[in-house]
């Protein structure tokens, strides 16, 4: 422990001396010019993509009208946040996208750290790396096709559940594209099957960070398999559970698109259980016209999502500052 | 002793049931497509099919040039947007890491702040249809959201902070190159292993794009084969709800078996080179989590 922070000390000193050199050093403009211009597709293209559309946000107080175009449209005030948060709507969505995120914390979490744990304990090489490959392989599939695999499951006429699940314990067939209590269920195991063995990665990272002689040490204290987890793996995680569900926390506002809309196939059944943000402002921009009401929901992602970050970014570096993200 | 080859056993027993739960829905998808059609229709979707067939294979070879179009436009967006955003991530992240740059604190925080606010799809989608007419063009599947992430840009600049000395660069300045003969002739070669990990990334994200195909595409010639797969379930749904409220039958749609199949052909590349990328894949997402 007092090695690893007289270490960070001495990081501090050294960053702190390269800072001043760093002013020496700095070129004139003339020496900057020609890195200036190396750099100059990437400064364009995040200009175009990712700074003209946050000036655009002003779209969001007018009343956008296709024919008169971007700047000669009227502009509104706050009648579209005014009609957005008089809907159901903006409860709904507000509701699912926190819950479902709340949930695939806490689930995905839990699930990520029992793989991890269980992967580091099988020793043989081989076979970590051709479990991790299987548990791994669900992320690597576009939400599309995922789509076409539950729709394998759930389809009314011809899915395996129905077919043969339901079927051989007696019950009903049950339409699920247009069932919403099944839908919540449905989301979070769709979710936890593409994620949970991405997410494991992290976490197996950290428990061979792990020092050995600490389940050396403990094992001659006569502590079981069981207990060393409990009393060496998991108090050694914390850290980084606590970093990735403040960062998770942080992103609590942002759906995953292709998990709500590819998945329930767009049904409009379901749209009570299944309508976040992110399918709110698709909905309303593509498919229903709502231009005014869908980039009034965009700024609401926006503002909250960024002060979020900001909040949550703040909070790692007071307990974590390494891996804060500035 | 015995305890811990008694715990190993039940590790690998709990991982080789919770990897065949995880295995199983693909391998549906792959049975299903070799089902025979009208055994699919009768018994739904079935691990032991009661008769099996390349039907569905055999009809796709003839059918052939709209996947393969497809195929070739997956491939083309993949290659093309990988090559294009390996390049202009690394010469924009080059600068970064230079300490004798002027500008690299501001251009440090101009890519930064890209991953901390985001203006929306809207004001987005408006911009590259209206202004850049880039509907229905090849570029439409590789510019917009995925070219150049702040995220990838921060993770070049970091190896090259820290596995390239100044001495080298300056080296090479004294040896009269230029910055840009420096980048291409030095930290170009010696950012292999990073851009091996953002190449790997971004070209599945490529690959697998199908959102800004949603947006942007509706000409069929430009369909990639997730927009493809898209497209043929949304008509299904679609037909669907026609045939019951019309209460006719009969409409010719490509068969169950048929779109199991091409799904399993859209994620054989992804299985083809999965093997070889693995260690890669792990390691990038450890790097990637720790600090972007």
């Amino acid at each position: 422990m007092h090695g690893v922070q007289r270490s960070d000390n001495g990081g501090k000193t050294n960053m702190a001396k390269s800072k001043t050199t760093d002013k020496k050093k700095k070129g004139s403009f003339g020496k900057s010019l020609p890195l200036l211009l190396i750099a100059l597709p990437g400064i364009v293209y995040l200009l175009i993509n990712n700074y003209i559309p946050i000036m655009g946000l002003f779209l969001a107080f007018k009343d956008f009208n296709f024919m008169k175009g971007v700047f000669k449209s009227d502009w509104c005030g706050l009648d579209n946040f005014r009609f957005l948060f008089l809907t159901k709507d903006a409860w709904i969505m507000t509701r699912n996208t926190l819950l479902y995120n709340i949930v695939f914390i806490i689930l995905g979490t839990v699930a990520a750290i029992f793989l991890a744990v269980l992967l580091c304990e099988l020793g043989n090489r081989l076979r970590v790396k051709l479990f991790q490959a299987a548990l791994l392989l669900p992320n690597l599939l576009s939400w599309v096709v995922i789509g076409f695999v539950a729709y394998a499951f759930l389809n009314a006429d011809t899915g395996f559940i129905n077919n043969t699940i339901m079927r051989n314990l007696g019950r009903d067939e049950i339409a699920w594209y247009t069932f919403p209590k099944a839908w919540p269920f449905i989301l979070v195991i769709v979710n936890l099957w593409k994620n949970a063995g991405y997410q494991s990665i992290v976490y197996m990272a950290g428990i061979s960070g792990i020092d050995k002689s600490l389940y050396e040490a403990a094992a001659l204290d006569g502590a079981t398999k069981l207990q060393q987890i409990f009393q060496v793996t998991l108090p050694l995680l914390k850290p980084t559970v606590i970093t990735l569900s403040i960062m998770a926390i942080g992103r609590i506002f942002y759906s995953d698109f292709g998990l709500f809309y590819q998945v329930p196939q767009n049904s409009g059944a379901l749209f009570n259980v299944t309508q976040t943000i992110d399918t709110y402002v698709y909905r309303g921009l593509m498919e229903l016209n709502n231009v005014g009401m869908s980039a009034a929901a965009g700024v609401y992602q926006s503002i909250i999502g960024f002060f979020l970050v900001l909040g949550a970014n703040a909070l790692v570096r007071k307990l974590d500052s390494d891996n804060a993200l500035f | 002793m015995t305890e811990s080859k008694s715990f190993n056993r039940a590790a690998t027993i709990i991982l080789t049931f919770l990897v065949i739960v995880t295995l199983l829905p693909i391998v549906l998808l792959v049975i299903a497509s070799f089902t025979k059609e009208q055994v699919l229709i009768q018994n739904g979707y079935s691990f032991f099919p009661k008769a099996l067939s390349l039907d569905a294979y055999y009809y796709m070879v003839k059918q052939g040039t709209v996947i393969v179009r497809a195929y070739g436009v997956s491939f083309l967006v993949t290659i093309l947007g990988t090559s294009l955003s390996v390049l202009i991530t690394t010469t924009l992240a080059y600068p970064m890491a230079r300490k004798s740059f002027r500008y690299r604190n501001i251009l440090s925080f101009f890519v930064f702040f890209t991953m901390l606010f985001h203006g929306g799809i809207v004001p987005s989608y408006i911009m590259w249809s209206r202004f850049f007419h880039i509907k229905n063009t090849l570029w439409a599947l590789i510019v917009p959201h995925y070219l150049v992430t702040g995220f990838n840009v921060i993770l070049v600049k970091n190896f090259y902070q820290n596995n390239v000395p100044d001495a080298l660069i300056e080296a090479a300045q004294i040896d009269g190159a230029s910055e840009l003969k420096t980048f291409y002739k030095i930290m170009f070669p010696l950012s292999r292993p990073v851009v091996a990990t953002i190449s790997l990334f971004t070209g599945l994200c490529y690959w697998n794009d199908w959102t800004n195909g949603l947006y942007y595409v509706d000409n069929e010639k430009l369909f990639s084969i997730q927009l493809l797969l898209m497209k043929i379930m949304n008509n299904i749904q679609a037909l669907r709800a026609n045939i019951v409220l019309m209460g006719t039958g009969t409409v010719e749609l490509p068969g169950s078996s048929v779109r199991m199949a091409m799904a399993f052909v859209g994620i054989l590349p992804i299985l083809i080179v999965y093997p070889f990328v693995q260690k890669y894949l792990v390691e990038g997402v450890v790097i990637g989590a720790v600090k972007g």
